[in-house]
């Protein structure tokens, strides 16, 4: 169980007690959510394995064994070997260095775009509000699978244009998300008292409006790294995405798929690093969305 | 009092509320007192006092997983304690012999039902009515609570009613079953005074026709003298004072109750500075200016600082696929403002007066008249040249929780408009600057580093008023700014405002609802009512000898007190 180091809140007598940010607050909520912390640790867990797992290992991610063919789980392939003989282990882990990269890369994409776009959008309002967010719902038209082979056919098959192509898609909600949130924001009486303070409107948008709705976007966020790793998955289930040798948690399980009934190791264990991982962000999702609720706070 | 009389009796009553893991606070702390049959009781706090909470301990309406009542506490009822009741039975209760009205009642009300919908469902819910009796008994029901056309009115949506008369609608559903016990928590506070006046009317009427208890919740001790027959005075969970009318009225034991008769201005004294909570309960006398008495009202000689012509503001709503609809929200409004005084701005919601105050700060778009400030027109500015007059020109909102930016600490919102403005050479200068002002407003030096949440609503009112000031600004709009606080959070406020205008030589547009501040800060008052101007006058002339029938009909809405009640 996670150690709550809040110190008893002194009930100040006087009138201001001592200073602690929002942020500080959440932080502390977050950290009495036991689910949110559990999925934080396995998060970064995984994370580390993935990054430095592959150096302890005798073998390669891409290195055959053809004589062994596919072994179960024994003390030299601590997870079996794949039909070619790689070790299952590696395979893993460099799997989840592909997967949680494509997790990031393309929700940072999604982020910046669709933050920025929102924003704009909801605060400048009227003709460049409605032009903007026509061009939204223009690219939600667009059938995904179909813009997916569009690409690849047209730049051939790329590692980078998976989060190019997943990153074009994510950011749309995002845009909706943020766009909505400022329209509220708009209205608030400390954005009136910024304009009658008389500062510009960029300084407005960037200072006053962006900070204010990075709580919501924080928790989007968190739910949009799985979902972008499940299109990863599923552009890789079907041969779009990443190709063997090269290896992603998506490829392991429509490999480990294809040959369940013989080698049932090969499904397992990438199935379930990849349940656990989206099984955390979601936790943790949860989590942040409870500790940076803004009604929560003392007042 | 003879316990025959007593219709609920509470002892001892404790609610505790766990925040977190580690704190548990009291919010209410051992109370005890009577509501008699057929009597209205008040019960009298500020925000924190613990009313609330023992509005809904009687309903048993307590949140269940933070709140704790100990075992000592009884609320008696016809010889059983509620508190011990199984959820089913209080739920029988409920609605039956014991029913309760909100302060807002847009938010009480099911947006998705019609008014007729509520109020029969309630009927044959708890008295087994048929569907048709239930239809007559709802007719009635509306027509006793003074709903006009109640026929085309059961068919009406929520939204489709004013607020006058939904809190009406609210107030025919509680009493639809006739209930022993009515309870109002603040059911005027979100109203009106002219409204305010006639929902207090019914109430009053209804407790005597219905031969009800009301148990009326309210912060405003002043409202109750005229409606209630016995008074609780609640602070922090406490009961202070508890007694008649009379007896809070005429002869209040308690300082704390003394201190909110007085913490809030009256209409025949002007004191220089209003007396606070803290001027009562310290021993010794009552602060020097409170008894002194200020003059107020304009000679007509004063310099003009700006100056409002034919002012006005519309806002179209779309009819159609082409045409639009025009709505005049100001119309035709001129006014002159004189340097270091007070021109104070009432009438009900939707009359224009904070659509004034923005239109002037250009903050609501296109509108049609002139601002002369120091000769130039506000209004026809290009926007590039604006920035300088802005800075002469600054407002106070209403709302002190949502009008400072809750990312910001106290000293990064103080120093933005230094920045941003290029007032002062350096930052540090800059940061004294903002120092000094903290001071001036009455909060500790440590408050720069902290953020707005951790500071009640009167100290974030005087953070809002520190960022005007640091612009030092010529004329400032106060729209509604002490309304959303407490009456003795409020004299504060008020007194720091003063001391403002008589050191700076501010000039204030005062916006407010409520006719006794007006009338206590300000030089000269403007009455709007639908976007027109329907008086101009020193203040004292305007309260003491009202010209329009308007201005005469909001004035007699004021509260009267005790006294006041009497006389009439």
């Amino acid at each position: 169980m996670p150690v709550t180091a809040t110190a008893s809140p002194a009930l100040a007598a006087d009138a201001v007690e001592p200073g602690r940010s929002l942020w500080q607050d959440a932080w502390a909520r977050l950290r009495r959510n036991r689910m949110a912390v559990i999925g934080g640790v396995v998060l970064i867990v995984l994370t580390a394995l993935s990054l430095l797992g592959p150096l302890f290992l005798a073998y390669s991610y891409e290195e055959q064994n053809l004589a062994l063919g596919a072994a179960p789980p024994s003390a030299a392939h601590l997870l079996g070997t794949d039909k070619l003989g790689r070790d299952q282990l590696a395979r893993l882990f460099f799997g989840g260095r592909v997967s949680l990269l494509v997790g990031l890369a393309a929700t940072s994409v999604s982020l910046t775009i669709g933050v920025l776009w929102g924003s704009i959008a909801g605060y400048a309002g009227g003709k460049l509000d409605a032009v903007m967010m026509r061009i939204v719902d223009i690219l939600y038209a667009l059938p995904f699978t179909i813009f997916v082979i569009l690409l690849m056919t047209v730049f051939g098959r790329n590692f980078i244009l998976l989060f190019v192509a997943i990153g074009a898609v994510e950011w749309l909600t995002m845009a909706r998300i943020v766009r909505g949130q400022v329209l509220a924001l708009k209205r608030q009486e400390f954005i009136e008292a910024a304009v009658a303070l008389g500062l510009r409107k960029s300084r407005i948008v960037l200072r006053h409006v962006v900070p204010n709705v990075l709580g919501p976007v924080m928790v989007y966020t968190t739910l949009t790294i799985p979902a972008v790793m499940l299109l990863e998955a599923f552009l890789s289930f079907l041969g779009l995405g990443v190709q063997p040798p090269m290896s992603s948690w998506g490829l392991l399980i429509k490999e480990g798929a294809e040959q369940m009934e013989e080698a049932p190791w090969l499904l397992i264990y990438p199935a379930a690093v990849f349940a656990a991982t989206l099984f955390s962000l979601n936790f943790l999702g949860d989590g942040l969305r409870d500790a940076l609720d803004v009604r929560a706070s003392k007042d | 009092m003879n316990s025959a009389d007593v219709l609920i009796g509470i002892r001892d009553l404790k609610v505790d509320f766990r925040l977190d893991r580690t704190t548990v606070t009291q919010a209410v702390k051992g109370i005890s007192f009577d509501i008699p049959v057929n009597s209205t009781v008040a019960l009298v706090g500020e925000s924190g006092s613990g009313k609330s909470v023992t509005a809904l301990a009687i309903l048993g309406l307590l949140p269940k997983e933070n709140s704790t009542v100990p075992s000592g506490s009884r609320i008696l009822y016809g010889g059983r304690n509620l508190l011990a009741l199984a959820p089913r039975e209080l739920q029988k209760l409920r609605g039956a012999d014991i029913s309760m009205i909100f302060q807002e009642p847009m938010s009480s009300l099911n947006p998705v039902f019609t008014i007729g919908f509520q109020l029969t469902e309630v009927l044959t819910r708890h008295l087994g009515m048929t569907g048709r009796q239930a239809r007559v008994r709802a007719l009635d029901l509306l027509r006793e609570v003074g709903i006009p056309e109640p026929e085309t009115k059961i068919e009406a949506y929520p939204f489709q009613l004013s607020g006058g008369q939904q809190q009406r609608a609210m107030i025919a559903i509680a009493i639809a079953c006739e209930p022993k016990l009515l309870i109002a928590d603040e059911p005027t506070t979100a109203l009106d005074v002219t409204i305010q006046k006639q929902i207090l009317e019914l109430i009053a009427a209804l407790q005597k026709r219905l031969r009800m208890s009301v148990l009326f919740i309210t912060h405003d001790l002043a409202l109750v003298g005229e409606i209630a027959d016995y008074v609780v005075v609640m602070r922090e969970g406490e009961i202070k004072e508890q007694g008649s009318v009379e007896q809070i009225f005429e002869a209040p034991r308690d300082p704390y109750t003394r201190a909110l008769l007085l913490c809030r201005p009256q209409l025949e004294r002007r004191p220089r500075r209003l007396p606070v909570i803290d001027d009562f309960m310290k021993p010794g006398p009552v602060a020097a200016g409170a008894l002194e008495e200020r003059s107020r009202g304009l000679r007509g000689d004063e310099e003009i600082i700006l100056e409002v012509r034919r002012l006005g503001k519309s806002f179209y709503s779309r009819v159609g696929l082409f045409g639009r609809r025009e709505f005049k929200a100001v119309n035709d409004v001129s006014f002159k403002l004189a340097r270091g005084k007070t021109l104070g701005i009432v009438g009900e919601s939707g009359s224009g007066k904070t659509t004034v105050a923005l239109t002037l700060l250009r903050l609501r778009g296109e509108s049609s008249g002139e601002a002369l400030f120091d000769g130039k027109d506000l209004l026809s500015i290009p926007q590039k040249e604006l920035m300088p007059y802005k800075r002469r020109i600054q407002i106070v909102f209403q709302n002190p929780y949502a009008s400072l930016n809750p990312r910001f600490t106290i000293g990064q919102l103080l120093m933005e408009p230094l920045q941003v403005h290029g007032i002062g050479a350096s930052e540090s200068e800059r940061r004294d600057t903002v120092y000094r002002l903290l001071e001036e407003v009455g909060l500790p030096e440590v408050s720069f580093f902290k953020y707005p949440h951790e500071f009640s609503g009167g100290q974030r009112q005087r953070i809002a008023i520190a960022r005007c000031l640091t612009m030092k600004p010529d004329v400032l709009i106060c729209d509604e700014a002490v309304s959303a606080l407490d009456v003795s959070i409020q004299a504060q406020v008020l007194n720091l405002l003063q001391d403002l205008q008589d050191e700076h030589h501010m000039s204030y547009i005062f916006i407010s609802h409520d006719l006794a501040v007006v009338k206590y800060m300000a030089d000269q008052v403007m009455v709007m009512n639908e976007g027109k101007v329907v008086e101009v006058a020193n203040s004292d002339d305007i309260y003491r000898n009202p010209q329009h029938p308007y201005t005469k009909k909001l004035l007699s809405s004021i509260p009267q007190g005790w006294r006041g009640a009497r006389a009439r």
